[in-house]
């Protein structure tokens, strides 16, 4: 399995997101375009590193449920919300901007053949940074 | 009743477009079946806010977007008998229903026959002390503030009693949002107490539809990655249910947007936390072994959802006063911009401490640091922002003193003329905040407060 190419990408490059909001509570839905991405986002997104990923927000525990017919994840990450959509100073109250922490700021080696095709990652000299 | 049912949902919340249910009611006239048009517009403090317009005027209460929701469809639902489910009802669903009642005058119409579902503001039957002082889910106390609400969570057995009285529309105040869905849902296929399994999938059914165009291709879009045609014209969707409980998503002929696996996906899971037990007062929801499955464009099929024994206790959401925020916002651009943005958000925090308040003040620099790092200029360490870019400060606090929330406004107003070089744009707002908390309450004690009744034109 040595021979497999990889490249240093955020999960932006196979995964989509949705956050939710419930109090104080921030669910985030991680959803692989590709089939054959589940086993690698099962492996490598654990509920610690997502923890780390939304530590400066405050978030305590998080929790990982899988799904493995739809290709996605779950995560549930208390107290990530300063207080909840009716206690929050943040601009956005909901955390709906937050999926895209999940997406932008977990950056993996990544095998290219888990790129959808039409991705501009598949392009090497694409700049995401 | 074995025919399919045809469910649409024309509004998704309380902001949501009035257009878009035109084409859904276009649709729905060419399916033979039982048809019904939903529309959600019943945020958490929604509810509070429609309790306090009540309490001043006993004639309002209601959505005050129905009529704009209405009238571009209320002919042709009557010409085609759609029947309409809504939360618009919000504190007083009788008054909406007359409402409705005076619209349908005016446009020309026959009289519609229109049922409110009451019951869900629990303040009218129980101790408003013993509602406050209760253990909340999140673990907060609202001991000795200002009640302003408290609804409960009504389910979709509730819903189909309002249809039973065979009106064609039926207001509803707080119920979940599936329920708009589960309700006709019930009430065509007769599905009892023990159909768990159907009730479960009639439930997910509402919670794909209840955000509108978010199942649609709406709130999707991430241009080059994950692209959604004319996303401006986006429909809104329409399900096609089953009596066995599996059911189609789709969405209007002619319209824009996608239903796709992913976007169905993406839509299942927002706002659920265990897959295994989504909760209303119906059923137990388990979606772990659903699957999707694509029948032609645009039209997913969803089975294998499983139900479990319904939750012995309802949710209350109950909302108290919360005091006041207080946000202002100041642009600074060029060179040295994120620098003088700093100085002007640390001037008005030094004076806000000199005048006494020393309660958390949030300091966001938009473009450097905002809602991604929780405004914590640390994050921004070694990170290497634009010196010549575009920034704007923004302060952010929460006070029970209106005053503390307008002076915060003022000193950042004041650096028009006292702060750094530069600074452009002030825009500042204090709004009247509501804070909010779920209980649990056994279900005997509301079930018998829960009624249906057909409001008369009057």
């Amino acid at each position: 399995m040595t021979n497999i190419k990889t490249r240093e990408l955020p999960l932006h490059a196979i995964a989509h997101a949705r956050a939710g909001d419930k109090g104080n509570v921030s669910n985030i839905s991680l959803i692989a375009y590709l089939p054959e991405a589940y086993d690698f986002l099962k492996r490598e997104v654990s509920e610690a590193k997502v923890e780390a990923l939304f530590a400066h927000l405050g978030a305590g525990a998080v929790k990982r449920y899988e799904l493995p017919n739809l290709y996605a994840f779950n995560f549930v990450i208390q107290d990530a919300l300063d207080g909840g959509v009716n206690a929050s100073r943040s601009l956005d109250r909901h955390g709906k901007t937050l999926s895209f922490i999940l997406l932008s700021r977990l950056i993996l080696d990544i095998p290219e053949a888990l790129i959808p095709p039409s991705s501009p990652y598949r392009d090497p000299e694409f700049n995401w940074r | 009743m074995d025919r399919d049912v045809y469910i649409a949902n024309g509004a998704g919340f309380s902001g949501d477009r009035f257009d878009a249910a035109v084409p859904l009611v276009a649709h729905l006239a060419t399916c033979s079946g039982p048809r019904y048009l939903m529309f959600e517009v019943l945020a958490e403090r929604t509810i509070a806010l429609a309790q306090n317009a009540k309490a001043k005027d006993p004639s309002s209460g209601y959505s005050p977007y129905l009529e704009n929701y209405l009238r571009p469809i209320l002919h042709d639902v009557q010409k085609h008998q759609v029947r309409i489910v809504s939360n618009m009802g919000a504190a007083n669903p009788a008054a909406g229903a007359r409402h409705i009642h005076r619209l349908a005058e005016e446009m020309g119409l026959k009289p519609f026959k229109i049922a409110v579902l009451t019951g869900d503001d629990v303040t009218s039957y129980l101790d408003r002390q013993a509602i406050i002082e209760a253990e909340t889910m999140e673990g907060t106390s609202l001991a000795g503030r200002d009640l302003c609400a408290a609804n409960a969570y009504l389910g979709g057995d509730a819903v189909a009693k309002a249809l039973d009285t065979g009106a064609d529309i039926v207001l509803v105040g707080r119920t979940t949002d599936s329920a708009l869905v589960l309700g006709p849902l019930i009430h065509e296929f007769g599905w009892q107490e023990e159909a768990l399994d159907k009730l479960a999938a009639g439930t997910i059914c509402g919670h794909l539809l209840e955000c509108g165009g978010q199942v649609t291709g709406a709130y999707f879009a991430d241009p080059g990655f994950k692209d959604v045609p004319d996303l401006a014209g986006v429909g809104f969707p329409l399900a096609e249910v089953r009596a066995d409980g599996q059911f189609t998503i789709t969405k209007a002929d002619g319209t824009g947007g996608c239903v796709t696996k992913a976007t169905v996906t993406e839509q299942l899971l927002y706002e659920m936390h265990d897959p295994s037990c989504y909760l209303v007062p119906d059923v137990s929801a388990d979606v772990t072994e659903m699957q999707l499955i694509e029948e032609a464009p645009n039209r997913i099929k969803v089975v294998g959802i499983k139900g479990h024994e319904r939750p012995e206790k309802l949710k209350v959401t109950v909302c108290v006063d919360g005091g006041y925020m207080a946000e202002a916002e100041m642009s600074y651009a060029g060179l040295n911009a994120l620098k003088r943005a700093k100085l002007a958000g640390e001037v008005v925090l030094s004076r806000m401490r000199a005048s006494g308040y020393n309660e958390e003040i949030r300091m966001d620099i938009l473009g450097a640091y905002s809602v991604l790092e929780g405004g914590r200029a640390e994050r921004m360490e070694g990170k290497n922002l634009p010196f010549d870019g575009d920034y704007r400060v923004r302060l952010a606090l929460i006070s029970e003193d209106r005053d503390k929330a307008q002076l915060l406004c003022n000193e950042l107003q004041h650096l028009y003329c006292s702060g750094p070089a530069g600074g452009g744009g002030y825009r500042a707002a204090v709004t009247e905040q509501m804070a909010s908390a779920s209980i649990l309450l056994d279900r005997a004690l509301i079930a018998p407060h829960v009624k249906a009744e057909v409001i008369a034109h009057d």
